[in-house]
Formats: structure tokens, C-alpha cells, sequence
């Protein structure tokens, strides 16, 4: 597959602040890449360099075989783009917004009433009226904002923090939408802190923390089966008796069974006369990998701030977890 | 882009509401000589003043003399401060330029937007005077004018001193012909004067991402250069302010014209807005756009 996006040793300070630090980026054609991480860890930075609005303080960028930022006046026609929150004139009407963007740049008038209308559908937006958009609601303005970043039919598409201010349909309709884009030869690289998002959508994801990419992966790799099974069973007892030595945890009916092949474990259980509930290989959460990789957001100070107060507990929560299930294991 | 950014400009509504204000001055000022006919007496009071109760049509001589010390500049300043730093707090910057639009074509399109925004302004004003002037004070034969003394308290009229008493050029009748050609000029003074202005805030705009900043940071300019043009002491300097010749326009109003300052103040001006400028541009296309 042909890269998209490369960039090597890529690093940016804001003076003694590294808020990049030495990333080596790779987004192939075609993929639906999700680059996650922490408020914070450098997602916004990364895409302005990308997009030509940073410059970068050391490394390099190519987008589609062309140096960022030498060659970016060829590069950005070809791509669409949402930085952080959506923007528009707020006296004017979303319609008349696109018309002025579409003027603003080059490749001329061809079709732009069509184009426009053809983007306003794709968001869902094709009924708006003459209204300004100092009336929009939060969705409206993120719709419109995607609307923007599809009039020109780009080949990539760079979204930075896509589903802000958008309802779970908002969010349903939009990765469908990404989706079929996708399936239509469309690039996608998107930055998200929502774990559950990306895993949904994406086909591959970095990892940043703290200005460096800890980590670059195929999603499906990461969630490959770990070999381990998770089985529920009222009889757990039993089940560790019979299989002995490869019940790694268990608590309350539930076991970790270290084992390949979910029906052969599960025939061996029913021919013993033990009773299964329930039975999965078990894989990795993307929320486990990025825990496990990445440390505290840089908005957290001291743990201790009322607000971090529901992140931490979610974190506490899946290291617990663990915990359990490596204190079963030893 | 610059097709869009004169849409931008005459599409807000703000545009217009300035426009109108700078032009209600002058006829509120004119309504008020009218009906009282108290006009100031030569050589006190706003330039001219004392000349257009005799006749209309130097009115507009009056109305740029009353807007051009602060409300012009004002004005002025707070359209180019908005320009770059405007487009940064609204969020539209980022995405003007991944659009794509170079930095330097945004910046040229906002600078013609700019001197639009001038011409209008000073233009409007100019129009709107004559009207009012011819209406109110009617017009006659038209004469020159001299220079009425120090007619603005605080800001010194430059020039030659000698010969500048109150009457010792005016009388040499002008034709109508004359005076719109001296209007003309008094009008490219003055615009070439606020692009001076504007060319500072226009810079000031790009280093800042508020508005406000970059329009009082060249308001600040512009009464520092008043301080120092009336301080002897600073006589060494005075020549190189942005405000010493803006009053050189009065000069076209002369029998003959006097060019001396007229073609200083042309002069000092440009410098400032290439000087400007090229910061401008030089700050801006190298900048990261963080906002």
C-alpha cells in the first residue's frame, strides 16, 4: 500500500514546552487511521503540521509524496480538514459559508452549487435555510464544519476531535458516512480522545503520550485473541479442578482459562458435566492497550482536580481490573 | 480571495454602521452652525469652519478636518486590526488557510480590503459634507482660503511659519473645477495617511490574535507621534512621525498650492506603510497559527 502520510522524526517546541516530540507518523492509502491520545499529548499540534499551519521545529513531513510545508499549497486542495472546533462567519447563512470558503481557494466555480449541496446532504444538513449561523446548535456547527471539509471531494480527510458537540445518532450517522467515504477511496486520519469511537471506526491507531507516539499498530492486531478464554460458569470449582493448572484467574463464576480454541474447551466442560454461561476468547480493549501505554493527561495535576475526578475513576476501575486478574494469575 | 474579502468587508454590517457614523458628525456639526450661525471665528476651532457659513462647498474641507483626528483613525484602526487577528478569534483563519489560501494572498486581499474600506470612508464623508454644506450654507464663487492660524488646538500646522497668518493667502477666487481637483488630492492625502495607520495594525494584527490589541496598539502609536510633534524638545525626530504632515492636506486649499508638505507627508507616509507592510508579511508567513 502507498503512503500517505509519512513523517520521521517529526518535533515541535513551543519554546520549553515539546509538545511533539520526534514522531514517526505512517498513514497508508485507504486506511481509517485514529491517532489517540490524552488532552494534551500533542493530537492538535501534530495535525496543524500536518495541515501546514505549525511549523515544525525539526523532522520531516510528506503528504502524498509532496514535503510539508514547501510543497502544501499542491497538497491541501486534495484534502479535507477539521481542526479542533468548526468555524464560519457567524452573520452569514451555512450555505453562503461554504460558498465564501470555496471561493476563498483555488480550482474555480465548477459545480460549486452542486458540490455544496451534495456536502449539506452528506451531513445531513441539506435543509437548511437562510438562517446565519450565529443560530446554529453545537451539532449544526460540527455538521457544518464536515460539510466544509467534503466540498471539494478530497482524498484525505484529517479530523481533529470530529465528534464533538454531535448526539450518539450524530456520531452513528457521521462514522457511517466515514465509512462509506472510505469504502470510496477516501483517506481518513482522525484524532479522538474517545476510545470507544475509534475502535468502532478505525482500522488503525497511534497512540501519543506526552508529544511522543508510543505506539502504531492495525487495530485487528491489537485485538487479536490473547489465548486466553474467558469462561462463566455456576461450577467454577469444577471447571479449575478439571483443567488444572490452566485456570490463570477466577472470581465469582468467572475464569481465565489459558487456551486456544473456544469450541474444543467448551465440548471438553459439557462432556465433564460442568454448566457454561458464557464463553469468548478473550482480546484486548483498546482501553487496556492505551492505559497500559500512556501515562496521566497533562491536564491532570495531582489526580486531584474535581474535574479529573470521573477519568480517574475510570482508570482506577480498569487497573483494579487487572490487578484482579494478575493477582489470580500469581 | 481578494473578490471575498471585499464581500466580507461590504457584507457586515459593521462596515457600513462606522461608515454612517463618521458621516453623521460632520452633518450634525453642520446642522448645528446652521441653525445657530455661530460658526467659531477664524483661526479658532476646527479648520475651515469659519469659512463655510460664506460658503457650502468648502465644506467638506471642514467635515475631514473634524473626522480626520480621531474618528478616522479609529475607524481605520479597528478594520485592519481586524483583519488577521479578527479571522484568528473566530477560528476562520485555520481554515482559510488549509482551504488552501497562501499567507501572502490573504494578506494582500485583506490589505485591499483595507484601502476599500478608506476610500469608502473618506469618500463618503467628502460626499456626504458637500451635500450637506450646499444645502445648508449654499454655495458661491469659491476662494482660497488662508491658513487660519493654529486652528487645532494641539496639533501644530507645520509648515512654513512665516507667512502663515490668517489672511496672507486666502482671497484668489477658485473655480469649480479647482476646488474638486484640490479635494481630489485633499482626499488621496488623507487616504494615503490611514493606510499608514492601517498598515500598523494591520502588522500589529498578525502578531496578536486580539482585535482590540492590535487596534489600540496603533491608536497608541498614533498619540505617542501627537505628543512628540508637539514637543520641541523632540524637534530632531519630528519630521520621521506618522502624524506630522496629516495635516499637510489643508496645504491644497493654498493659492498656490503649497506642495512642500504635501509631498513630505505623501512621502513619510509610504515609507511607513512599506516598512509596515513587510513586517507584516514577514511576521505572518512564518508564524504558527495556534489559534
Amino acid at each position: 500500500m502507498t503512503a500517505v502520510i509519512v513523517a520521521r522524526g517529526l518535533t515541535k517546541q513551543f519554546g520549553a514546552v515539546l509538545a511533539v516530540d520526534s514522531i514517526d507518523l505512517d498513514v497508508r492509502a485507504g486506511d481509517r487511521y485514529g491517532l489517540l491520545g490524552p488532552n494534551g499529548s500533542g493530537k492538535t499540534t501534530l495535525v496543524r503540521m500536518l495541515l501546514g499551519l505549525v511549523y515544525a521545529t525539526r523532522g520531516e513531513i510528506e503528504i502524498m509524496d509532496k514535503p510539508v510545508p514547501r510543497k502544501i499549497g499542491e497538497i491541501l486542495p486534495e484534502i479535507g480538514a477539521l481542526v479542533e472546533e468548526p468555524a464560519a462567519y457567524p452573520h452569514l447563512s451555512g450555505r453562503a459559508n461554504l460558498r465564501l470558503f470555496d471561493a476563498a481557494g483555488p480550482g474555480g466555480r465548477r459545480n460549486r452549487r452542486k458540490r455544496i449541496d451534495d456536502a449539506l446532504e452528506k451531513v445531513g444538513l441539506e435543509g437548511i435555510d437562510r438562517r446565519p449561523v450565529k443560530t446554529y446548535s453545537l451539532g449544526m456547527r460540527q455538521r457544518l464544519g464536515l460539510a466544509a471539509a467534503l466540498v471539494r471531494q478530497p482524498r484525505l480527510l484529517i479530523l481533529d476531535e470530529p465528534g464533538n458537540g454531535l448526539d450518539p445518532r450524530g456520531i452513528r450517522d457521521f462514522r457511517q458516512l466515514l465509512i462509506e467515504l472510505n469504502a470510496a477511496g477516501t483517506t481518513i486520519f482522525l484524532s479522538s480522545h474517545l476510545l470507544g469511537e475509534v475502535e468502532l471506526l478505525c482500522t488503525r491507531v497511534g497512540i501519543l503520550d506526552r508529544g511522543r507516539l508510543v505506539l502504531q499498530q492495525d487495530l485487528a492486531q491489537l485485538q487479536a485473541p490473547t489465548g486466553r478464554i474467558i469462561v462463566e460458569s455456576p461450577d467454577a470449582a469444577q471447571v479449575a479442578a478439571l483443567l488444572n493448572g490452566r485456570v490463570e484467574a477466577s472470581s465469582g463464576g468467572r475464569l481465565v482459562v489459558r487456551h486456544d480454541d473456544p469450541a474444543a474447551l467448551n465440548a471438553r466442560l459439557v462432556a465433564a458435566g460442568v454448566r457454561v454461561t458464557a464463553m469468548s476468547a478473550q482480546r484486548h480493549s483498546l482501553e487496556e492497550v492505551v492505559l497500559a501505554v500512556t501515562g496521566a493527561g497533562s491536564d491532570q495535576v495531582g489526580g486531584a482536580a474535581a474535574d479529573e475526578a470521573a477519568a480517574d475513576r475510570a482508570a482506577g476501575g480498569a487497573a483494579a481490573d487487572r490487578a484482579a486478574a494478575d493477582g489470580g494469575a500469581g | 480571495m481578494i473578490a471575498v474579502e471585499q464581500f466580507k468587508l461590504l457584507r457586515r454590517p459593521r462596515t457600513w454602521i462606522s461608515i454612517a457614523l463618521l458621516c453623521a458628525l460632520p452633518v450634525a456639526v453642520a446642522v448645528f452652525i446652521a441653525v445657530t450661525h455661530l460658526a467659531p471665528p477664524p483661526g479658532e476651532g476646527a479648520a475651515f469652519l469659519s469659512a463655510v457659513v460664506q460658503d457650502g462647498s468648502l465644506y467638506p474641507a471642514a467635515a475631514l478636518a473634524l473626522v480626520l483626528p480621531v474618528f478616522l483613525p479609529v475607524a481605520v484602526a479597528l478594520v485592519a486590526g481586524d483583519s488577521i487577528a479578527g479571522e484568528a478569534t473566530a477560528g476562520t483563519l485555520r481554515y482559510l488557510l488549509i482551504r488552501p489560501v497562501g499567507r501572502t494572498r490573504l494578506l494582500v486581499a485583506k490589505l485591499v480590503a483595507v484601502i476599500t474600506y478608506v476610500l469608502l470612508a473618506v469618500v463618503s464623508v467628502t460626499l456626504t459634507s458637500y451635500l450637506t454644506g450646499v444645502f445648508l450654507f449654499g454655495s458661491k464663487p469659491p476662494e482660497a482660503v488662508g491658513r487660519p492660524g493654529n486652528f487645532q488646538a494641539g496639533i501644530p500646522t507645520g509648515g512654513v511659519q512665516a507667512g502663515s497668518s490668517a489672511t496672507s493667502l486666502s482671497g484668489a477666487p477658485l473655480t469649480l473645477v479647482q476646488l474638486l481637483e484640490r479635494i481630489a488630492g485633499a482626499v488621496a492625502l488623507i487616504t494615503v495617511s490611514m493606510l499608514g495607520v492601517a498598515a500598523i495594525a494591520l502588522f500589529l494584527s498578525t502578531v496578536t490574535d486580539s482585535v482590540l490589541g492590535a487596534a489600540f496598539g496603533a491608536l497608541a502609536v498614533l498619540v505617542g507621534s501627537e505628543v512628540l510633534v508637539t514637543l520641541n524638545a523632540a524637534a530632531s525626530i519630528q519630521p520621521y512621525l506618522p502624524t506630522r504632515y496629516w495635516l499637510a492636506w489643508i496645504d491644497f486649499f493654498r493659492q498656490p498650492i503649497f506642495w512642500r508638505d504635501i509631498q513630505r507627508g505623501f512621502g513619510i507616509q509610504l515609507v511607513y506603510v512599506a516598512v509596515f507592510l513587510a513586517a507584516a508579511w514577514a511576521n505572518f508567513s512564518t508564524k504558527d497559527v495556534t489559534a
